[in-house]
């Protein structure tokens, strides 16, 4: 479990995040959503330490980040996966090595193991046929496939996902989504998933954080985000003409049932 | 003044980072190897070149201008050696390899930089400072006198290119002068500026790298300023060492 508490964050004295209070679960995909320039990004990257809070507390299992001396960090960073916007996937390595990384970094497998472990997670993405292959020789969302098998060789406690849908097709995306579900309750790993995207809201939200203008507006899950009054949220929604469709076909159909 | 004080301080707290203990030495291992390839090895072929053709050069021009009758015969392979070994093979072969090497490194780091793969090696809990840099100044601090001797030899068979194909002059002459009051000091001269000037090369073209933000415009941008800040350094020590040496 994951707990953030009372976190700012600020920019060139433009505050970024303010007083921001949130508890990620195990063995959930917890989705951080808002607008474009909402703060998702920067509170995802408070939340792994790549960037240093104003003042707060992160909390992994009860250990607080901030608090912790530089090995502590390191050891604690082992646990964690991540999944960037963009894959992030070394170029002149090729998937397998990709994959193979981490193992040769930190682990005291032999390379047999680490092969053995590699492929294991390749397959697990259904990419072995492209082990050989390098990041630029696959389409984007075989490399989203293979930051998933990277961020899993290690058996993390924590994942993040950055965006994992953007740029892929919905097709594509549903199935990243899937796979994150699907790791996420395997390994009852806490799952931070940061997206914009509606479609994952509604297939994997199961605790979504809304964040608006830096802080925290709203938190809830997919069966409740539908029917909430909050005119921010509700914009943010039914920005999309199908949800909005959709909600006009749902009140219609109360309606009905009401007369 | 502040901002140069700021970089340099930024330069040096990078350089921390960059010699500290590897996580897994082997992995580095593998790198460093790599590195040696890709920034040595393939700079053999252009070191070879240019020398080839700057040793050429170095005797045609000396014989046209410097040899007269009252000098001796020798005077021109002399002359053309102490200017391969002194400054061409270790200075301005740096120069040239500030440009090759420097842009690569830079352009290299930068563009994981901009693509987060840097933030990936971060989140592992990699040095990404030391597992990046480390192997590229190693390799580069290694190969480099190999380089020059590549430079040196390319040069002086340059020179007798133009006895043996141009008919400048006799080569017996030539021979004669390369081989005038030869001091060993002054290829050992030569070794240890190139590694100072490899260093230089390395550490400051991945500074820039690392170091930049925003997308390929910035990459563009520090891949140049790194070539232009290994040149002015180079120049700097190479002032700075040939007055110790």
């Amino acid at each position: 479990m994951i707990e953030v508490k009372n976190l700012y964050k600020s920019f060139d004295s433009k505050d970024v995040l303010k007083d921001i209070d949130a508890t990620f679960e195990d063995g959930k995909t917890n989705l951080i959503i808002g607008q474009s320039g909402s703060g998702k990004t920067v509170f995802m990257k408070c939340i792994v330490g790549l960037f240093e809070p104003d003042s707060g507390k992160l909390l992994y299992d009860g250990r607080d980040l901030l608090a912790m001396r530089k090995k502590e960090k390191k050891n604690l960073r082992k646990e964690i996966g991540m999944i960037f916007q963009n894959a992030a996937l070394f170029d002149s390595m090729t998937t397998m090595e990709n994959v193979m990384f981490p193992l040769q970094m930190f682990s005291k497998m032999t390379w047999r193991e680490q092969m053995h472990r590699a492929m294991f997670c390749l397959d697990r993405v259904n990419l072995l046929d492209a082990k050989n292959k390098y990041p630029g020789e696959i389409s984007g969302g075989m490399q989203k496939r293979v930051a998933i098998a990277r961020a899993i060789a290690l058996n993390p406690k924590y994942l993040f996902c950055d965006e994992p849908n953007s740029g892929l097709d919905p097709q594509t995306s549903l199935l990243i989504d899937e796979l994150i579900h699907d790791i996420t309750h395997e390994y009852n790993m806490t799952t931070i998933v940061n997206t914009h995207d509606m479609n994952s809201v509604m297939g994997i939200g199961e605790k979504i954080i809304y964040l608006y203008g830096g802080h925290k507006e709203w938190e809830g899950n997919k069966d409740e985000i539908f029917n909430v009054n909050n005119k921010k949220l509700n914009d943010f929604i039914f920005a999309s003409d199908l949800f909005r469709k959709v909600k006009e076909v749902e009140n219609q159909e109360e309606d009905e049932g009401k007369k | 003044m502040i901002k140069g004080l700021t970089t340099l301080g930024r330069y040096l707290s990078l350089m921390g980072q960059v010699f500290s203990k590897p996580e897994r030495i082997k992995v580095y291992f593998k790198e460093f190897i790599r590195e040696i390839a890709t920034l040595g090895v393939d700079s053999i072929g252009i070191v070879v070149l240019i020398s080839l053709f700057i040793g050429a050069v170095i005797t045609i021009q000396i014989k046209l201008n410097i040899e007269s009758p009252w000098m001796p015969r020798w005077t021109v392979g002399y002359v053309t050696r102490e200017i391969l070994v002194l400054e061409f093979s270790s200075s301005i072969m740096c120069l040239i390899l500030a440009g090759k090497v420097g842009s690569n490194i830079a352009s290299e780091i930068g563009t994981m930089r901009v693509t987060q793969q840097i933030d990936a090696l971060e989140i592992m809990g990699v040095n990404s400072a030391c597992y990046l840099i480390l192997p590229k100044v190693l390799a580069l601090m290694v190969f480099i006198p190999l380089l020059v001797t590549f430079g040196i030899i390319a040069g002086i068979l340059g020179a007798y290119a133009t006895c043996w194909f141009g008919g400048i002059m006799n080569a017996t002459d030539l021979e004669a002068g390369l081989q005038y009051e030869f001091k060993e000091w002054y290829i050992w001269c030569s070794f240890i500026k190139s590694i100072f000037f490899a260093f230089i090369i390395a550490s400051v073209s991945a500074y820039f790298g690392y170091t930049v933000k925003g997308g390929s415009n910035e990459v563009g941008k520090a891949s140049t300023d790194s070539v232009v800040c290994c040149s002015v350094l180079i120049l700097f020590a190479d002032l700075v060492l040939t007055n110790l040496l």
